[in-house]
């Protein structure tokens, strides 16, 4: 048995435990073909990095020893031109081609600039997605740079973070009038803008660059803005289209079934360059996040090597602290809300059909894993105590029977 | 493996075994230079809810929802025991955000902690258990 991964994130690393856990035979390889030339690292800490709390070094995400203990051949710096699924090998861009029995393709996605007139006048601009950027753009930031960030979501607001104290002005743009639209509602995104505005960060919300000129971009409002610095953060795109040329099908990620099984003899697919039925609205969508890609790689990995296993709770969830501002959120915002608020923390709960939906908390994460449990499990709410849990998130106050169930969900 | 478990029907709700974690875990040879004008931040709790009380720390679940969700990588398994590398952690709180127990907490130094079975601490054994004056604790082998 041959087995190919198509990139070197979570997902892939995810695919190779879950193969591993079942195939222990190295006589089957593991090829695993990735464009960045780095042993596998964390991602999402490149902002922290930025801060200068982790290292190059200490950001991998498994250690030294990870593939040769695994039986597995890392092909870095390449990238997959093609898979030509009638004869299960792919090609990479030196030309080299390799077989596969089972192939997970984990190419994850890649920033998107829309065509801004004028972009190509700007010296320094960078997008933050990779090492390389965060790296390229630690060397090109001092503390006499302004700094102009287009995009106020996660990776923009991170960046923001990161560059925070390094920088002597940030400014972040975003087309829509809120930031971190896709995991706040508006309530929640006015209270995290006020707590940046009052650290110091401008934003233009609701406006977007007309055209840039060099130094200087002018926004559709009129306004112009200064910079010596440009981050493109304004959103990024699954990279489906070598798999959507050999026959899977992608709507706007990867389409899978519970297994990760794209339904191309072979062929499984995890992480961000896929979509994932989320529970708590249920409806397919991209739930670009590493546990999420994780799962799905190990899904996919143990069904590859022979075994079975469904991926099927996947909600949303997020923890990001903002310049001393922690945000944990988790599932959709639909329904009912109820709100708990207390001096250091602010707690917004969703609640549909006698389940909880989703949550949205800014200030204090204890033990918020147990309200994610609640909408993972699609714990009934009648079952719990749910006055006291929204107060205070504690085992107790959920019952004898829902802790039963605790011991067989993990 | 042995883990941590509770009797219920003994535990007093002392909230003792919180003060010894956090002494086993503090280094400190003496528990008032541990403790005293400190925060205490053990990595065991007692509930309290009605008349329940009972202590509670990491189950070190056979298939952790912490490790696959950790972003850095810091969360592994080592000998069955759910551990963090101090040096990756970067304080995100994507474990506590997926903990269904509410096992992990941050510590002083912002990154996280949790029960590690104090297999670094004192004689390598767990503090709560050996130190819980009812026995309520307990370190055993179970199904």
């Amino acid at each position: 048995m041959k087995y190919v991964i198509i990139g070197n994130g979570a997902a892939a690393v995810g695919t190779v435990e879950g193969i591993r856990s079942i195939d222990t035979n190295k006589e089957n390889t593991i090829t695993i073909i990735s464009s960045e030339k780095h042993h596998t690292y964390a991602r999402p800490l490149i902002s922290y990095y930025l801060q200068g709390k982790t290292d190059p070094e200490r950001m991998k995400y498994r250690p030294d020893d990870f593939y040769e203990k695994n039986g597995c051949t890392l092909v870095a710096g390449r990238t997959v031109n093609k898979i030509y699924a009638s004869s299960k090998t792919v090609l990479l861009d030196d030309g080299t081609e390799i077989g596969y029995d089972r192939l997970c393709y984990c190419t994850g996605s890649r920033p998107f600039v829309p065509p801004f007139a004028g972009l190509d006048t700007v010296d320094k601009k960078f997008p933050f997605m990779t090492l390389d950027d965060a790296e390229a753009l630690a060397g090109s930031v001092t503390k006499d740079s302004d700094v102009f960030i287009m995009g106020a979501g996660l990776i923009g607001l991170k960046c923001a973070e990161g560059l925070y104290g390094r920088a002597k002005s940030i400014t972040v743009a975003d087309l829509s009038p809120l930031i971190l639209s896709s995991i706040l509602e508006e309530n929640t995104s006015r209270m995290v803008r006020a707590h940046l505005e009052n650290k110091g960060i401008r934003f233009l919300l609701g406006d977007t660059v007309e055209a840039f000129n060099g130094n200087t971009a002018k926004m559709k409002s009129g306004i112009e803005v200064k910079y010596d610095i440009l981050v493109l953060a304004v959103g990024v795109r699954p990279n489906t289209a070598v798999i959507a040329e050999c026959g899977a099908k992608v709507n706007r990620g990867v389409q899978t079934d519970n297994k990760m099984f794209t339904g191309v003899d072979g062929i499984y697919a995890a992480g961000d360059c896929t979509e994932t039925f989320d529970i708590s609205c249920g409806q397919s969508r991209i739930l670009a996040l590493m546990p999420n890609a994780y799962m799905q790689g190990e899904c996919a990995g143990v069904n590859m090597a022979g075994g079975s296993k469904d991926f099927e709770n996947a909600v949303p969830m997020n923890a990001i602290g903002l310049i001393g501002l922690e945000i944990s959120t988790a599932g959709s915002y639909c329904g009912t809300v109820c709100e708990k608020k207390d001096d250091d923390c602010y707690r917004r709960f969703y609640c549909e059909n006698g389940l909880l939906k989703g949550y949205i908390i800014l200030g204090d994460p204890c033990r918020t894993g147990i309200y994610t449990f609640l909408i993972r499990n699609r714990i009934p709410l009648d079952s719990v105590d749910f006055e006291s849990l929204m107060a205070d998130p504690c085992l107790s106050a959920l019952g004898d029977d829902n802790c039963k169930c605790l011991e067989s969900v993990v | 493996m042995k883990r941590i478990f509770i009797n219920k029907q003994w535990c007093l709700g002392c909230h003792l075994c919180e003060f010894n974690c956090a002494f086993a875990n503090s280094g400190k040879t003496s528990m008032v230079t541990a403790l005293k004008d400190k925060q205490v931040r053990p990595r065991v709790r007692v509930e309290e809810h009605g008349k329940d009380t009972f202590a509670f720390s990491c189950r070190h679940c056979k298939d952790p929802i912490c490790i696959k969700s950790c972003i850095s990588g810091a969360l592994h398994k080592d000998n069955g025991i759910v551990r963090i590398d101090y040096d990756k952690c970067v304080g995100c709180c994507t474990c506590i955000t997926v903990c269904p127990y509410g096992a992990i907490a941050r510590g002083d130094d912002g990154v996280m902690r949790k029960c590690e079975l104090c297999v670094d601490n004192m004689d390598g054994t767990p503090y709560c258990v050996s130190n819980c004056p009812n026995g309520a604790i307990v370190f055993e082998e179970r199904d």
